[in-house]
């Protein structure tokens, strides 16, 4: 039985807005999640946009602090910024970014890039530096010749690749990615894919993986939470999300995916035609925030915000229509 | 294991980019007039006494019997009221030029880099604002003008007026160097740093500053074009080299009395800091587009 | 004779750059008949805005065409200068692109850009503002935007994404056009979002009676939203069929590849992707582009490039394995 690794208790992130016609107001970005992960497992978050899944992985990995709520990572409290956590958790915990554009500094080489993490957290070895980081590159199917590279002569798969190798240099527990491959072509992402699975049946590690592709996520994940405007609607174990999903915007989302095939179809549920605007986090609508779109709002929907109830084991939804 | 083969990878990376950089920067075919233009002033200060015509007419020479000579086969450029071969004085007055705008680099753009990166990097901390607001003091000032009073302060040598014009001109390095620090501090690789435990150290020098290099070298090429002709200027009122050593603000200021009658005296000097100025401004252009990374 | 409002014959494109000649376009086929909806589909790289931006002539200044002809609407565009295109870029075609910042100027309000389109399409009458509000507000309203006036009197800033885009897609609708080309205009549009202006952009070229080249690298997009489909790779088209007979039965070992490669909502694992990169464009091989990460290539890919061999109705495919 897989202990749980990082527990995510009433998260809240608010963002102050200083100027403007708004100033003095917040944005919401999270506002009360509860989640937790288990070793060897993959959590998947999936919202678009202003549904906060962003802002989570970012404190999750410490690049914002917790404004109310609390993260726990393998029993210990992360919920503060990133500098002000001790050291061995920033080697425990690892980030790959959404943008390979930027996600790798132009000005040094593969070498340098990978280096980095291990003289800081003193895990280079010194005997054979060189052939450390080529055993890091052969991880992600790197050959030794791209140490010298710089990233402006690499595609983006390949940049992500390295992102990858960067993150798991330290033998982390855990890494949190954000939307790794959404800005590449489907063949590209489909090994960077099949990279991450074998790497994680090897070294049991947890993901926390976001994305806004749910065929992906049928794919990859042990268990789903679909976010919406900095809440979630829903979190099922990966059969029952897809199969069995109770939340509106859930059935909706489903329905709006393009998809290649027949067999898939069925799996997009009652047609419930996407309508309406995503509204701003700064302006959540009173009740349940997906009021302005859902097909089937009722009275109580405009008036109080609906409770997470779990419906069964494992099986989390906030509706007022269950 | 590879490592001849890496190295050897490595090698011709580098030869590469560099042909690249070459191509970028050829494109624009002034860009290689004004090279051609800085080159040409180098060499001719560096090698002053091999090439000049008349090398000792730089030092403590007088010769009335040659005095005023317009320009003709043997006086290329003419002579000044004291016999001296105008030509050579110019070519040795190259060294002053280059030096004084290297040297002022050399100080300015470290002491302002290393100022614009921390205000830039901790921007919203009181140290930052500091920074900054002590770099808008001194940017309010016009340069010439400071330079003028400082230099006036001290006794006009070429190295005070060098200090002269540093204390005006870090401040224009450290305003760059701020503006990009702030918006690359938030690029996803510094970041990624940041989160990975690197010291700030690290941060500034290794993973900012070198994304700082294009606007920055782009920069130092123009400047010293004009951080010359503000000694130049600062020369022409008395406050630089002293005589008999030449120095071009100097000489057109000396000759400056003798116009219109015998202008060349004046009007070679002047048109050497005008060339000198011309060609580390077509360069600059070049160098900018060197380091634009377009594809 | 079918009408065909866009011919393209073996169309070939270099970019000049410091190392040589990019040869990116090398032998594009591609028609388009009045009326209907063409999906081009393929990955980074392959040329697919190449080929478009050929038909409008707006290609960067290092592009020359050392081959090929480009018919629009039968005039071959290759032969016409700047002024001869007026009519095209006027009234002709329009241009959707991926990034509406693109099309949108950001110093002026939607209203002043939409009257601009509508001024310079050529329409009778088009002159006279009254005449031009008309239009805007009527083309914004057929893309189902809320509140119209307040709408033209903003700026791109204000508006949301999705917005943004649908207004990109009424203006290029707001005069009538005889080919739309929309470049990924959904790619980064939230998938709810991206369903509503995906048939909204079907609804509208429908009922204008426009034609509409759409340019994807999702297969899914492709196929909700064309009647054909045109499988591109490394500078040509490699298989083209009907979109529904191209979801049943895929020819090209490059098109079964790709499909195998797209994660299931029905779930099954995800695929190993294909082995290898794009080629390169500065020598590319003499023989077919795909076949050194091709699973089923045989000596006679290397050397030989493959030509359009039919396979069915509309079905055509650049393979040895069919000739």
């Amino acid at each position: 039985m897989n202990k749980t690794i990082l527990e995510v208790k009433g998260l809240k992130k608010y963002f102050p807005i200083s100027k403007g016609a708004q100033k003095g107001m917040f944005v919401k970005a999270i506002d009360g999640i509860d989640f937790t992960t288990k070793e060897g497992e993959t959590l998947g978050l999936v919202g678009e946009s202003g549904s906060g899944k962003s802002t989570t992985a970012y404190n999750v990995i410490g690049m914002y602090g917790a404004t109310a709520g609390k993260i726990t990572f393998k029993g210990e409290d992360i919920s503060q910024i990133s500098s002000k956590r001790p050291l061995n958790f920033k080697k425990d915990i690892q980030m790959v970014f959404q943008d390979p554009g930027t996600t790798l500094n132009p000005q040094r080489s593969v070498r340098q890039i990978l280096t980095l993490p291990l003289s800081i957290h003193g895990m280079l070895d010194k005997n054979d530096p060189e052939g450390q980081l080529i055993q890091l590159l052969e991880a992600v199917e790197l050959s030794a010749e791209y140490l010298y590279k710089y990233p402006s002569s690499l595609g983006g798969g390949e940049r992500q690749m390295l992102a990858v190798a960067r993150a798991l240099s330290t033998n982390p527990s855990m890494i949190v990615l954000d939307e790794p491959t959404s800005s590449l072509d489907v063949s590209v992402q489909a090994k960077i894919i099949n990279m991450l699975l074998r790497l994680q049946q090897q070294h049991n590690l947890s993901y926390l993986f976001i994305t806004h592709d749910l065929s992906l996520m049928r794919n990859l994940a042990t268990k789903v939470a679909i976010m919406y405007l900095g809440k979630i609607a829903e979190i099922a174990p990966v059969e029952t999300f897809f199969t069995a999903p109770r939340h509106p915007y859930t059935q909706m989302l489903l329905s709006a995916i393009p998809v290649i095939s027949e067999e898939e179809e069925i799996f997009k549920q009652a047609k419930i035609t996407p309508k309406g605007e995503i509204p701003s986090p700064v302006n959540v609508p009173k009740g349940c925030g997906f009021n302005t779109r859902c097909p089937f709002a009722k009275e109580e929907c405009f008036i109080d915000d609906p409770l997470m109830q779990e419906i069964e084991p494992e099986h989390f939804v906030r509706c007022h229509l269950i | 294991m590879n490592n001849k083969q890496e190295k050897v990878v490595t090698k011709r990376d580098k030869y590469e980019n560099i042909k690249q950089s070459w191509y970028k920067f050829s494109l624009n075919k002034m860009s290689v007039v004004g090279l051609v233009v800085v080159c040409l002033v180098a060499i001719l200060g560096v090698f002053e006494p091999i090439i000049a015509p008349f090398p000792t007419h730089v030092g403590a020479y007088v010769n009335f019997k040659e005095a005023s000579i317009p320009p003709n086969t043997t006086y290329w450029m003419g002579t000044d009221v004291f016999g001296r071969d105008i030509m050579s004085r110019i070519f040795y007055a190259f060294r002053g030029a280059l030096t004084m705008g290297i040297g002022v680099l050399v100080v300015v753009v470290p002491l302002g880099g290393i100022l614009g990166l921390i205000a830039g990097y901790w921007k919203g901390n009181w140290i930052s604002t500091l920074i900054m607001r002590v770099t808008d003091v001194f940017l309010a000032l016009p340069p010439l003008i400071l330079a003028l009073a400082v230099s006036a302060i001290l006794r006009p040598t070429l190295l005070n007026s060098m200090m002269a014009i540093c204390v005006s001109w870090w401040p224009w390095y450290t305003r760059l160097i701020y503006g990009m620090t702030t918006t690359l501090r938030n690029e996803l690789y510094v970041k990624s740093a940041e989160l990975l435990g690197a010291s700030k150290g690290h941060i500034l020098f290794r993973e900012i500053l070198p994304n700082c290099l294009g606007p920055l070298f782009t920069k130092m090429t123009l400047d010293m074009g004009w951080v010359i002709l503000t000694g130049a200027s600062l020369s022409f009122v008395g406050l630089g080299e002293q005589p008999p050593i030449p120095s071009l603000g100097t000489m057109v200021s000396d000759g400056a009395k003798f116009l219109p009658a015998q202008w060349w005296i004046a009007i070679f000097p002047a048109l050497a800091i005008m060339v000198i100025v011309l060609g580390f401004n077509l360069m600059g252009d070049g160098i900018k587009d060197m380091l634009s990374s377009e594809e | 004779m079918k009408d065909k409002i866009v011919d393209i014959r073996d169309l070939h494109v270099w970019y000049r750059t410091f190392a040589g000649q990019v040869k990116v376009l090398n032998g594009v086929n591609l028609n388009v008949i009045r009326g209907e909806k063409v999906g081009i589909v393929g990955e980074t790289g392959c040329g697919k805005t190449t080929t478009v931006k050929s038909i409008l002539k707006i290609l960067a200044k290092q592009a020359s065409i050392p081959k090929g002809e480009i018919f629009f609407n039968g005039t071959d565009v290759l032969k016409k200068n700047k002024n001869e295109l007026k009519q095209l870029h006027g009234s002709g075609a329009s241009m959707i692109f991926q990034d509406p910042t693109m099309s949108l100027n950001p110093v002026f309000t939607i209203g002043s850009q939409m009257f601009a389109v509508i001024k310079y399409s050529g329409q009778p009458g088009a002159e006279k503002k009254s005449v031009q509000q008309a239009l805007a507000i009527k083309a914004l309203k057929e893309t189902s935007m809320p509140d119209p006036e307040r709408i033209l009197q903003s700026y791109p800033f204000q508006l949301s994404g999705g917005m943004r885009q649908r207004i990109s897609i009424a203006m290029s609708l707001a005069t009538p056009r005889d080919l739309v080309i929309a470049d990924e205009p959904t790619t980064n549009l939230d998938v709810t979002i991206q369903d509503q202006v995906l048939k909204m952009l079907k609804q509208r070229v429908e009922d204008k009676g426009s034609s509409l080249i759409l340019i994807t690298h999702s297969l899914g997009v492709a196929r909700e939203t064309t009647d054909r489909i045109y499988v591109m790779y490394a500078g040509s088209m490699v298989e083209t069929a009907f979109t529904n007979e191209l979801f049943k039965k895929q020819l090209h070992p490059y098109t079964q590849a790709l499909m195998d490669c797209i994660p299931r909502l029905s779930g099954g694992g995800v695929s190993e992707g294909i082995p290898g990169r794009i080629p390169n464009y500065l020598n590319p091989s003499a023989g077919c582009r795909f076949a050194p990460r091709c699973p089923k290539a045989f000596e006679r890919c290397q050397t030989e490039k493959p030509e359009y061999v039919d396979v069915g109705t509309e079905h055509q495919v650049a393979c040895f394995l069919y000739s």
